[in-house]
């Protein structure tokens, strides 16, 4: 990630749109900031594609303003450094594979140098470099996905813009994804990730935006919006008083079998059990974990999820003693 | 707008279209061709008059121009009928207009690439029937450029229609409409003609306002005239000169359109693409 000081590669404020009498957007505020994945997440209905469509100028806002690369929502220039995978992927059928980069690159005005190679070297990173001269209409909707992001990632844009863009594909494919995306901010391209897969998201986004009917309602590093992380100590023997020696490592918790700390560090964690074992404390299991990024979107737009709240795939390996 | 003509050529190349087109052309003058040889040679033996055969074969010719004339339109409809709705509808549009291009262009560029499909198309096909046609016959038109250019011209117009309405509409309303719009000022134009029979009888018919109007509307009626003007004999010209009424048969022209006229179609189809751009560009994807 770039310095947070840096101009903001997508920055939108009170943005609205209204169709009719529905209000798709209706106070829509939040920044990209360069050289980060942006995850950008909500409900069905909530206003991400309309967002995505306001962004590139598909469609005009009715209200508030916006400015993508430090041009206005709309500018036409501006888009010859934004990269682009819409959700409904059509590409025209009949053209093959390094056909339809071309077309790409030639609406891009892409220097003319070098372009065989830069099709190759983006159809060998997708997967399809065996496929360049297979017309699209014959391939799978995976390899369409696949070919859709190779023509957003087409002359190394600035910003890319992908829609659920691992909705086609197997395992195999997401994981692909996510490396071709992380090169893609390693170089230093911001990425603004409008999707469904909250797993995903959490692997992969370093900051994220959840918007609900219409209006952000979280936005932050994945840190800040799920909370710190608990430390759970599952033990036998504590005694209440014996509570008080712990709050070295923070404010305990305890409900008969589980001890737990709020934002232990790391490095902490052996001293806590060695803490317990000296007070002749029975130490069980340890377990370091928050929130999963599931419970917390379904908390935050208010339809909590059934049962406790899981724990995100960043938990950390549980320890017995 | 290059990129995106180039992009509208290839297609109807690669998907076939072009070549169905060249196959039905040449099937169709080849049935013709036969015809005529068999209407020819019949004539011939009959030992009728060769001015006869001339005037005959002239109207046999603007007969399979009015077929043809139809036929181009419907496929310039359905050429632009789905050139905008269709990417709009399946998506394709959505990833091509993220790039840096102007709408206008991509309107522009999807009409060039059409027109040039079309122009080739029917202005081959016309031409290559007139010429085959007078090689048999040996009735040769006045001009075989004229009545070509003013057949073309038809289709070039109605795809102009079809690609505003299908900014707006459907692949298959846009394509009806077009077509029904073609036919509509077809009509406008033989009822005006009728009009002057019955202005014979009482001058207080006037049927010509039907006429304007529906050329003003869509000016393919008023190129139709200039393809009859450009296929018939001169002699047929001559001859009418003397019969007041000949102008009320809607497959005479007596005199060709006007440059008056010809400034209006010229100005007719940059109106429409206009509107088709302002269309386009107020349009939400």
């Amino acid at each position: 990630m770039t310095a947070p000081d840096a101009a903001p590669v997508i920055e939108v404020v009170g943005l609205r749109k209204r169709y009719g009498r529905v209000e798709a957007l209706v106070d829509l505020t939040m920044a990209v900031q360069p050289g980060e994945i942006f995850g950008f997440l909500g409900p069905n209905g909530a206003g991400k594609t309309t967002t995505v469509k306001l962004l590139l100028g598909h469609a005009r806002p009715s209200g508030g303003t916006g400015r993508i690369l430090g041009a206005p929502l709309g500018d036409r220039e501006v888009r010859r450094r934004i990269g682009y995978l819409p959700e409904l992927f059509r590409y025209q059928p009949w053209l093959r594979a390094r056909e339809l980069l071309a077309l790409h690159a030639d609406l891009m005005r892409l220097p003319r140098v070098g372009r065989k190679r830069i099709y190759g070297d983006l159809l060998d990173l997708v997967g399809l470099a065996d496929r360049a001269d297979h017309a699209v209409g014959g391939f799978s909707k995976g390899m369409q996905q696949r070919l859709g992001l190779a023509v957003a990632l087409l002359g190394n844009p600035a910003l890319v813009i992908l829609d659920e863009p691992t909705s086609a594909l197997d395992p195999l494919g997401r994981r692909d994804v996510r490396e071709i995306l992380r090169t893609a901010r390693d170089r230093g391209a911001a990425v603004f990730l409008n999707s469904h897969l909250l797993s995903e998201v959490e692997q992969i986004c370093d900051r994220i935006a959840i918007v609900d009917h219409g209006r952000v309602i979280a936005e932050g590093t994945l840190d800040s919006v799920l909370g710190e992380r608990d430390t759970k100590v599952r033990v036998e023997g504590l005694a209440p008083p014996g509570l008080a020696q712990l709050s070295t490592f923070g404010v305990p918790r305890f409900d008969g079998h589980d001890l737990i700390i709020r934002a232990v560090p790391d490095e902490r964690i052996p001293d806590l059990v060695a803490a317990l074992v000296t007070m002749g404390v029975r130490v069980h299991e340890v377990s370091s974990g928050r929130e999963s990024l599931e419970h917390r979107f379904l908390e935050l737009v208010g339809r909590p999820a059934a049962g406790g709240p899981p724990k995100s795939s960043a938990d950390q390996p549980g320890a017995s003693a | 707008m290059i990129t995106i003509a180039r992009l509208t050529i290839g297609e109807a190349a690669r998907r076939r279209i072009l070549w169905v087109f060249v196959l039905l052309a040449v099937l169709a003058v080849g049935i013709t061709a036969w015809g005529v040889d068999r209407l020819v040679a019949a004539y011939r033996s009959s030992g009728s008059a060769e001015v006869g055969l001339q005037f005959g074969i002239s109207q046999l010719l603007i007969f399979i121009a009015f077929q043809f004339s139809f036929v181009l339109a419907m496929t310039a409809a359905f050429l632009g009928a789905p050139a905008i709705a269709a990417d709009l509808e399946s998506g394709v549009a959505l990833a091509l207009l993220a790039r840096p291009i102007r709408r206008s262009s991509y309107l522009l560029g999807r009409y060039l690439g059409l027109s040039v499909v079309l122009i080739a198309y029917g202005g081959g096909a016309s031409a290559l029937a007139i010429i085959v046609v007078a090689r048999i016959s040996g009735y040769t038109p006045p001009s075989v450029i004229l009545p070509v250019a003013y057949i073309v011209a038809e289709g070039v117009i109605v795809l102009a229609l079809s690609l505003l309405l299908s900014t707006r509409l459907p692949t298959i309303a846009a394509g009806a409409i077009s077509v029904v719009a073609f036919g509509l000022a077809w009509m406008a134009g033989a009822i005006e003609r009728v009009g002057i029979a019955f202005a014979a009888q009482d001058p207080s018919v006037n049927l010509e306002i039907v006429g304007n109007v529906g050329r003003a509307l869509l000016p393919t009626d008023g190129l139709w005239h200039g393809v009859i003007f450009g296929l018939e004999p001169d002699v047929v010209i001559q001859a009418a000169k003397t019969q007041p009424l000949a102008e009320a048969n809607p497959f005479f022209a007596g005199s060709p359109p006007s440059p008056l006229f010809l400034a209006w179609a010229v100005a007719w189809v940059v109106i429409v693409l206009g509107l088709a751009i302002l269309s386009l560009r107020r349009r939400e994807l």
